[in-house]
């Protein structure tokens, strides 16, 4: 068929392509909030900021139709199985976002009970930084990812099983094993 | 006649301690003493309501003689009145009469003591922990345990993208 004989409205791509395109912009969000940040989150959804500009309006409480995570706020230990249980339960193709300086790091709260970064622990596509971060610039980070799955994407999500090692830094800092050692010489004189 | 006088009386062998602070009145009891003391001003005295449980740990506090002080706040639903007792406790098997008898409030209360202070409550019908998971073994709000926990925040598988 030559090029000339295609109606107006028929456009060639390739079916990597369309499918990133249709994904990209039918981001269905699962919010996982927990704390002060997730008081921005639904600001995002609402109707001064409008996340329904992006496709990205359709919050669902139910991890099986979700394909965006948006873990928002700090996440404490006990949490953090509840956490990748959802992120388990969400079908693929999935993306994860990890919103505002407690999820990304522990932010201030640096105890025994918080988590020092989900991504030490799920996968995580996308940072946004602040404390909380502003309405925007959680959009901003919605549209980079939008952005991410447009270039990288591929129908059977070949680019996710690459990805063998954990996103996040390396779990442990010094003063962390040096505890870690200090509790296990207590414990055997202990025992 | 006041709570603390009906206290003082009922109870002048022992060694009570009174004090105040503007509407706080407050009085230290000795622990072997705690459960009689509590359920006097349950049931002669008009504290209906167990507002707190809570606890206190003095080690290395300057001039502290126990480690342990626990507090339990009365309030009394018909006067308003509050009184605190207060108690102390040691190192190594803190042990107290658990007032859940006296005030169902209780239950939680002591849990949360036990679970935050290692503080054992005897005849509560439910002595687990309550807030730090099941499988935690320190007694966080003790000051000998360190503020960034003991290894505790890195006990989890980790999941990456290819098992997920
Ligand atoms: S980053 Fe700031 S706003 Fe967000 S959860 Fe942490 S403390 Fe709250």
């Amino acid at each position: 068929m030559a090029m000339k004989d295609v109606p107006d409205n028929i456009f060639m791509t390739s079916l990597d392509a369309a499918a990133s395109w249709a994904r990209s912009n039918s981001l269905w969000p699962m919010p996982f909030a927990t704390a002060c940040c997730g008081i921005e989150l639904m600001a995002t959804a609402s109707s001064r900021f409008d996340l329904a500009r992006f496709g990205a309006e359709v919050m669902r409480f139910s991890p099986r139709q979700c394909d965006l995570m948006i873990v928002a706020g700090r996440v404490v230990m006990k949490m953090l199985p509840v956490l990748q249980r959802i992120w388990l339960q969400m079908p693929e193709p999935k993306w994860c976002i990890s919103m505002g300086a407690c999820a990304c790091t522990g932010g201030v709260f640096d105890t025994y009970a918080v988590v020092q970064g989900v991504d030490r622990f799920i996968p995580v596509d996308l940072y946004v930084p602040g404390c909380p971060p502003r309405p925007e610039q959680l959009m901003a980070g919605i549209i980079a990812l939008q952005d991410k799955i447009k270039h990288g994407g591929t129908l059977n999500g070949t680019e996710f099983g690459k990805r063998t090692q954990p996103t996040g830094p390396t779990p442990y800092d010094l003063d962390e094993l040096i505890r870690i050692r200090e509790a296990n010489e207590k414990l055997i004189s202990l025992n | 006649m006041s709570a603390e006088d009906a206290l003082k009386s009922k109870f002048s062998g022992d060694e009570l301690a009174f004090s105040q602070f503007r509407d706080n009145h407050r009085v230290v009891v000795p622990a072997a003493k705690l459960f009689e003391i509590l359920a006097f001003l349950k049931n002669e005295q008009h504290f209906d309501m167990l507002a707190e449980v809570t606890a206190v740990d003095y080690l290395e506090y300057d001039g502290a003689k126990d480690r342990f002080g626990v507090v339990y706040v009365l309030v009394s639903t018909k006067s308003g009145e509050r009184l605190v007792i207060k108690t102390f406790v040691n190192d190594p098997e803190p042990l107290l009469p658990s007032v859940y008898s006296l005030w169902k409030s209780a239950d939680w209360l002591e849990r949360e003591v036990y679970d935050m202070f290692g503080i054992r409550f005897s005849g509560h019908p439910d002595l687990r922990r309550i807030l730090t998971p099941d499988e935690f073994t320190a007694y966080p709000l003790r000051k000998d345990y360190p503020l960034k926990g003991r290894g505790e925040r890195h006990n989890f598988p980790v999941l990456t993208r290819a098992e997920s």
